[in-house]
């Protein structure tokens, strides 16, 4: 737990970004605020620019135009190891570089909290396998990740988030190729996180999920358009069905919406 | 990444010292290994002072050198390209190196000159890969080995054209040089050098290129300025290829073979697997030019075929065993 240089970030601050997407005109430009404590669930169909918003939000590809605070701070003046301190990132597609156990990839979150000279430590590889235990990975910690299964991939990849512990999470689609049980075991973990200071800002392609786990959503619509704020005001069908283009039926579980698409 | 590092190291750096002793000792007039240690420290007879320092011993280190660094420059090229089959020698480099020395024979040229022309060849053949794929977009590990594979195919042909039409007292010595043979290296410390140093150097990357080996997209968000650590990696690669290169032609198989087997065994960290494979490199090419002398004694087999010999059965049997 060494190399931590700035008290953590409060909020994630978007002013008038626009994302760059090839060969698309600008899109509404954003202003988001993802504060300590929040749940976001990122909404739209395919090719609405889902994942290119996350990768501008870590700073992985520039923006268009407009700007990424971190607090007040711009991220452009941050240097990339000290924004990996604050902003991670789980990716949709996995890269599959060189063989890597599953413990070792769960340790490479450590690096940015690490400096050159520096091996992992005693406290290092606990923080790994804590995070490996709370994704029910650690039974497979000497395994290739190759080897695993797309769900098992999938939970060891958050596990690496988890173990580079950013204040702010972003996340592709985190329950892809994950059964119900864990679906429902990533969904408690990500808003006991943010129950314990960190922001969730994750994509999703199930309503159902977003509306059951987040306290706020952003739809992105193909056209470029966008709007967010609570669930509660997002989350109706009228706006949903416009968005996916597609008739929805709503009934009420446990006191959530749930909806449900019409067959014609 | 949390297994010890210094047994292994321990263990392999033995085994070279022991392959040296074992080198220095066979020849002409045999020296028995407690008489190598003996000169070694400064004692025995003139006339194995002689044999053992000035003549047996600078072959022997060169052979280290030159293994050494092709191992360490196929493992940085193999982790740059996330490709198992990445090798300077793939890439080209050594075709470019190739192309240099056999245009300073046939322009009569000997000595020095030959070196450094290889080295200026194996510089200008990394310049031409990294300048073509790069092209008009980004480049990719794939195009970037595409470029490799083609331009060293154009290097091939050069070659071969440049062996068809010089005079025939020039061809042994131009076969011999495309073989690899360590017998005319006698200046191996700049080599040596070369490879502690970037042995020092690679111990506060290591893990930068562990992060790095999960995908360029990986580890930039884990806080790697990526594209200055590829140029490094490959400014790096390339200047042991061509320092190997200069020293003893050109010897295949070992850049491919050596990081592989490390890594079947050791596993993938790569501040464990560089020097491992600085040291296992070494050992081999030493072995392997200590059986190139001794086999057809008194005549000398160019070492390229003893290190593809020896490697190739062993390198499938690891292969057969792994996972």
């Amino acid at each position: 737990m060494t190399g931590i240089k700035r008290p953590p970030m409060q909020t994630l601050n978007t002013r008038r970004l626009v994302i760059d997407i090839p060969c698309r005109a600008d899109g509404y430009p954003l202003d988001l605020t993802i504060e300590s404590g929040q749940v976001w669930g990122v909404l739209g169909p395919n090719g609405a620019g889902k994942t290119t918003l996350l990768h501008t939000l870590a700073g992985l590809r520039p923006a268009r135009s407009g700007g990424l605070y971190l607090d007040d701070l711009s991220a452009r003046e941050l240097k990339r190891r000290a924004l990996s301190q604050q902003l991670g990132l789980v990716f949709q597609d996995r890269q599959d570089g060189f063989p890597a156990t599953v413990l070792e990839t769960a340790l490479i979150g450590r690096h940015p909290w690490l400096s050159p000279w520096q091996m992992e430590g005693a406290d290092d590889l606990v923080m790994a396998k804590r995070s490996l235990e709370a994704l029910d990975v650690l039974h497979l910690k000497d395994r290739l990740v190759s080897t695993l299964s797309g769900g098992e991939r999938q939970r060891v990849a958050i596990a690496t988030l988890m173990t580079q512990s950013p204040h702010t999470w972003l996340l592709d689609e985190p329950t892809n190729h994950l059964d119900l049980h864990h679906q429902v075991a990533v969904m408690k973990l990500l808003t006991d996180r943010a129950a314990a200071g960190n922001a969730i800002f994750m994509c999703l392609h199930d309503l159902n999920l977003a509306a059951r786990w987040c306290d706020h959503i952003l739809l992105m619509y193909p056209n470029g358009g966008a709007c967010w704020g609570p669930a509660e005001r997002m989350l109706v069908p009228n706006a949903l069905e416009r968005l996916y283009n597609q008739k929805l039926a709503t009934v009420e579980v446990d006191g959530a919406p749930f909806f449900v698409p019409r067959r014609d | 990444m949390i297994r010890p590092i210094a047994l292994p190291l321990l263990l392999l750096a033995l085994a070279s010292i022991l392959a040296m002793v074992i080198s220095v000792g066979v020849g002409s007039v045999a020296i028995a290994p407690m008489e190598v240690v003996s000169v070694f420290m400064g004692e025995g007879a003139d006339l194995q002072r002689t044999l053992v320092l000035e003549l047996r011993l600078p072959r022997t280190l060169s052979a280290f050198a030159t293994g050494g660094l092709l191992a360490v420059a196929g493992a940085l090229m193999q982790v740059l390209l996330r490709n198992p089959l990445a090798d300077p020698y793939v890439l080209g480099l050594s075709g470019g190196a190739a192309v240099g020395a056999l245009l300073a024979m046939l322009a009569g040229l000997g000595g020095v000159i030959v070196s450094g022309s290889a080295f200026a060849g194996a510089m200008l053949a990394t310049l031409m890969v990294f300048g073509l794929a790069h092209g008009t977009g980004s480049w990719t590990p794939s195009r970037l080995l595409l470029t490799g594979v083609v331009v060293a195919a154009g290097w091939g042909a050069v070659i071969t054209l440049m062996l068809a039409i010089s005079p025939a007292r020039e061809l042994p010595g131009m076969l011999y040089w495309l073989m690899g043979d360590v017998s005319y290296a006698r200046a191996p410390w700049p080599g040596l050098g070369l490879l502690l140093v970037v042995c020092v150097v690679v111990v506060p990357l290591g893990r930068s290129l562990n992060v790095l080996a999960r995908g360029p997209m990986q580890a930039a968000a884990l806080g790697i300025s990526v594209r200055p650590l590829e140029w490094l990696i490959y400014v790096l690669a390339s200047l042991l290829t061509a320092t190997a290169v200069t020293m003893a032609g050109s010897i295949g198989f070992v850049g491919l073979v050596i990081p592989h087997m490390l890594r079947l065994v050791l596993g993938n960290d790569q501040r464990l697997i560089l020097p491992a494979c600085a040291l296992a490199g070494g050992t081999l090419l030493v072995l392997a030019d200590t059986l190139a002398r001794v086999v057809i004694a008194p005549e000398q087999l160019p070492v390229g075929v003893i290190t593809a010999l020896l490697g190739v059965p062993t390198f499938l049997y690891l292969l057969y065993r792994s996972r």
